[in-house]
């Protein structure tokens, strides 16, 4: 791997500094993904500025409700904060079915945000991959692509955003707190990742030395019904190949307001406007949840290998709202 | 179970080296100190096929703490006609993509590491195929089968019996590629010192290794020596000289100074060898009542262009299964991969799954219970040699598995039993895996102070073989085990085989009782038994005692139980149960006997939902090559696993009356759980591994 230079900054204006001044630098947060890129050589820092020692670890309840949560704030302390438990069970339960329990424990809240893929291509320096380097082509759009979108993708890139976390925050209408060289800035995480579109390569909207500060969770107290359902390969230490962040909130029979994002199935975490949309206002039953799954999913392409995945996202949406409705209807 | 044990062997025993392992004390193999040592880093062919045009070494020469390149063009010599495989950095020719074409060495393994990826190598390319098909034109019937069996064997009119059967099964099935993945790498800390050669080397044998290396330096075997006192674990993959110690040897005597050198995960996928994927077909003509008249089974497999190994899958049902109308046939072809090579039980294993599977599917057919068949058409004596076994329990370990499971009064019926969301089912399948023995020397020396000392080049691969050798040795001496001390893994202690074949404990255990019963006897000898001022030592080999064994069928036995739960929703499955009762001959440590059944039932489930080795064609490599994205059970995959042995004294054996349990556990399993899958959904899966899209968009076929 490539030698590197190491920095602890003294705050966050001199690690936003040394970032803006060297284009080679990155942040280090709990390593757990960049540190193997690094040994992959699918990512070569010449400089490390360790963010982990800013005081950016509190989970601070908001003045209205809601979090704010540190970006350093490692994953298995935020699974297991009594609010984060409380109020919002969609978030603890997408930290507890993320990694291992050693992972969680290095991992932070915006070095999980963001991660990178694990498309197999994306992490193979002999292979093509334009996420990688630019102009290569895309070698999973026809090959081994099981694992990869079936919504928003491009010719150029195929990949999925792995993170669990940041599918319950995109369903929470969680947003960022970003320092960037000309100052503070808000960034709604629905924003924060982009599609694919002809530059993989530019994974969010941050602009070059951005670094995100704190998440913060709005108010939500419906909330409290809210869950995360994790399809997987196998039952622990695996990658999404599916999953769905939801809260539902009824009146009556009536959807009063529901939240329903996916997970492993486009390059960012996948809010499903469409199927909320079509759920509000109307008497909840399975079917209608199907519908709105199908309505969110007749945009999915995909790919040779994951079609699998349209009735997955559809099954799952049924079962996580049903189950949240509190009862099982045929 | 059997009556308590007098002696040391059949008692508990932890580990001897637990307490090392778990602090760290213990050395693997690039581990220990070396004064003045570099790192070796291995460069993987970028190429499937073709040749090396021109290596430009310039760009990593060029990086701080590297000392030097090796490639085709500067390596030191090898020997040829050794192996092929091992024939490295010799010729421009790639063979397969991945095969290690140069090695870099530096002060530093980041300095390595970072100037391999500078190395600029251009390939002249060719075309390549590396995807197995029954349909492929170049499979060809290989001569014999790993490790020397025949290839077909024919014994009635298959055709005949199986046109004339009353309920015919006729189904293929599809094993992926498997990869060993031992949780150390192959990895070697490589020393020359006045012509002779020093390695510290991760193997299942390093007598083996010794000699393999002798062979490529081209020199005496004694001035070479191996040792592999700890080993993390092989799987089969080490049980031969590897690329590693080959790589490493060779650096080390380009730079003249001592070379560490450890594969990548990455790297462990392809050039250390992989269980080879198979594509078989069984046929099973039976009569109404299930009795089988005909069987056929036959394997197709792949091998590559530079050695030839043919998975002996159809071995298994030569000899597992009654049927007077019998046919297997082994089918192998060339491909731009490379060698497949000896994963836990080779053949063994995939063909039971195919075999056991196809019993399944006898069953549900003719309407009779999956154990019940099985007994039904247990041999009375070896259907393949005409020979009665030396011992045969498979019945035994049905009967007792079916009543330690409660599987009595169970519903065939498939796809009808749902507890919430979850769709249950329970599968069965039997197992055998043959009973060797390998001929090895042992020595043992009494000191004055009464202590002994028992050295054999065995090699514990984590298996608990030093401590099951410690306690024979005990026995075989009639002294407390406090008394004995073992060494074990090191090619200077007298030679034996390797750790594979579930013939470890049996070949090693033989020389050793024998080393002490021969010092036993020369201490009745000793002038009023008294043990001279330097000790006393008798050394053996077993090779004339082993050669005379009378050629009979010999096999351990098995039987396996699970129950499944497969998520309606979503096809995920899991297993809340899985049970396996075994007739393997004595047990000389329940401790670690347990670990290793339990292990290769793991395995074995391992196999049946998550492992596969997902080939790009294009590129031919695999491309889910590491730990996150090749899938190795984890516990939570399974809430109970259960391991039980029924007594077992066989007098055609060996001395220590054992059958070796390494394998055992992993054969058969994987049928079992496709069998549950089918009972609790109606699926039958027949391409491994049972992944949930295949139960989520498939039909029921029942």
């Amino acid at each position: 791997m490539r030698a590197f230079r190491y920095h602890r900054p003294a705050d966050v204006a001199e690690a936003v500094a040394l970032l803006d001044a060297d284009p080679e630098a990155a942040y280090l947060g709990g390593g757990t993904n960049l540190v193997d890129l690094m040994k992959l050589g699918v990512q070569r820092p010449g400089l490390l500025v360790d963010v982990t020692g800013l005081p950016l670890d509190t989970v601070e309840p908001g003045p209205d409700g809601g979090l704010r949560i540190g970006a350093t704030v490692r994953n298995s302390d935020l699974a297991a904060h009594p609010l984060v438990r409380r109020d919002y069970p969609v978030l603890a339960r997408a930290l507890l079915d993320a990694a291992s329990g050693q992972l969680r424990n290095m991992a932070t809240t915006a070095g999980n945000l963001l991660q990178r893929t694990r498309c197999a291509y994306f992490q193979d320096t002999a292979k093509a991959c334009n996420k990688r380097e630019p102009g290569t082509g895309c070698a999973a759009l026809h090959g081994q692509n099981r694992e990869l979108a079936i919504l928003g993708w491009s010719e150029r890139c195929v990949a999925t955003h792995p993170s669990d976390l940041a599918v319950a925050l995109v369903a929470l209408d969680a947003v960022v707190e970003v320092r960037e060289p000309g100052g503070p800035r808000d960034v709604p995480l629905a924003e924060l990742h982009r599609t694919p579109g002809d530059h993989p390569e530019r994974e969010t909207t941050l602009p070059r030395g951005a670094l995100i500060t704190a998440v913060r969770v709005p108010p939500l107290p419906f909330a409290r019904r809210s869950t995360y359902l994790k399809v997987r390969d196998r039952a622990a230490f695996a990658f999404a190949v599916g999953s769905v962040a939801a809260a539902l909130d009824l009146d009556g029979d009536v959807v009063r307001d529901v939240r329903l994002a996916y997970g492993a199935v486009a390059h960012q975490p996948w809010r499903a406007y469409r199927a909320e949309e079509l759920l509000r206002g109307r008497p909840f039953t399975a079917e209608l949840a199907a519908q709105a799954a199908d309505a969110e999913l007749a945009a999915a392409r995909p790919l040779r290998h994951n079609g699998f995945k349209v009735p997955l996202i559809r099954n799952i949406t049924v079962r996580a709202l049903t189950g949240l409705a509190g009862s099982v209807r045929p | 179970m059997s009556a308590p044990p007098v002696g040391a062997v059949g008692r508990e025993h932890p580990r001897l080296e637990g307490r090392d392992k778990v602090t760290g004390a213990a050395r693997y193999a690039v581990e220990y100190p070396v004064e003045n040592v570099t790192y070796g880093w291995a460069v993987p062919a970028a190429a499937t096929r073709g040749r090396i045009l021109r290596v430009d070494a310039a760009p990593a020469l060029a990086l701080p703490g590297v000392l030097d390149v090796l490639h085709h063009g500067n390596a030191p010599r090898l020997t040829p006609g050794v192996d092929a495989d091992l024939f490295l950095l010799q010729e421009p020719a790639v063979h397969y993509r991945g095969q290690f074409v140069a090695v870099v060495v530096a002060e530093t393994i980041e300095a390595a590491r970072e100037a391999a990826r500078l190395v600029r190598i251009d390939y002249d390319t060719e075309p390549h195929t590396t995807v197995l098909s029954e349909h492929h034109p170049g499979l060809y019937r290989p001569n014999k089968v790993n490790p020397s069996y025949p290839t077909d064997t024919e014994d009635g009119d298959f055709d005949g019996g199986f046109a004339a059967a009353e309920v015919r099964v006729d189904a293929t099935y599809r094993t992926p590629a498997y990869h060993n993945n031992p949780m150390e790498p192959h990895a070697t800390t490589a020393r020359w010192r006045d012509g002779r050669l020093l390695v510290h080397d991760s193997n299942q044998g390093s007598t083996p290794v010794q000699a393999t290396l002798a062979e490529l330096f081209a020199l005496p075997r004694e001035a070479v020596r191996v040792v592999a006192e700890h080993v993390g674990g092989g799987f089969g993959s080490k049980g031969y000289a590897k690329a590693a110690v080959v790589l490493a040897a060779l650096a080390a005597r380009q730079v003249d100074r001592p070379v560490r050198l450890a594969l990548t995960r990455q790297q462990l996928f392809g050039p250390i060898g992989y269980r080879a994927p198979t594509i078989q077909r069984v046929r099973l003509g039976a009569d109404a009542d299930g009795r089988i008249a005909a069987v056929c089974h036959d394997a197709i497999s792949q091998t590559s262009t530079l050695t030839e190994f043919a998975e002996q899958a159809a071995v298994y049902t030569r000899s597992m299964y009654a049927g007077r109308h019998r046919r297997t046939t082994h089918r192998v072809v060339r491909l731009d991969v490379p060698t497949p090579f000896w994963m836990r039980a080779p053949g063994e294993c995939p063909g039971a799954y195919a075999l056991e599977s196809a019993m399944d599917e006898l069953a549900t057919a003719c309407g009779i219970d999956p154990v019940e068949l099985r007994i039904r058409n247990d041999p009375a004596v070896d259907p393949e040699q005409g020979l009665p076994f030396t011992s045969r329990n498979l019945v035994a370990c049905l009967r007792d598995g079916a009543r330690r499971f409660g599987w009595a009064d169970r519903d065939p019926t498939p796809g009808v039993r749902r507890d919430g969301r979850w769709l249950v089912g329970t599968g069965v399948a039997g197992a055998s895996y043959p009973a060797r023995a390998r001929a090895a020397a042992a020595a043992a020396t009494a000191a004055p102070d009464g202590t002994f000392e028992v050295r054999i080049n065995a090699t514990d691969i984590g298996t608990g073989a030093r401590t099951a050798l410690w306690q024979v040795a005990a026995d075989a001496l009639d002294v407390p085990v406090d008394r004995v001390a073992i060494r074990v893994g090191d090619s200077d202690l007298p030679a034996a085989g390797v750790a594979g074949g579930s013939m470890g404990t049996a070949s090693w255990s033989w020389a050793v009782i024998r080393a002490c019963e021969g010092l036993r006897d020369r201490l009745r000898q000793a002038p009023g038994g008294a043990v001279p001022a330097d000790g006393l030592t008798v050394e053996v080999s077993t090779a004339d005692e082993v050669r005379a064994q009378r050629p009979l069928p010999r096999y351990a036995y098995g039987a396996h139980f699970c129950e499944v739960r497969v998520d309606a929703d979503t096809g995920e499955v899991r297993v809340p149960r899985l049970l396996g009762v075994f007739a393997a001959g004595r047990v000389v440590n329940p401790t670690t006997a347990r670990s290793q059944l339990i292990g290769g039932m793991t395995m074995g489930m391992s196999m049946a939902l998550h492992e596969e080795g997902l080939l790009d064609e294009r590129y031919g490599d695999w491309v889910n090559h590491d730990l996150a994205m090749y899938h190795v059970s984890v516990c939570a995959d399974v809430e109970r696993i259960e391991a039980y042995w029924l007594p077992e004294e066989d007098p055609e054996l060996n001395p220590a009356g054992v059958k070796g349990i390494g394998e055992i556990g992993i054969v058969g399993t994987a049928a079992a759980i496709t069998n549950a899958v089918h009972h609790a959904t109606g699926v039958r899966v027949r391409d491994l591994p049972v992944r949930l899209d295949k139960l989520l968009e498939r039909p029921p076929t029942r």
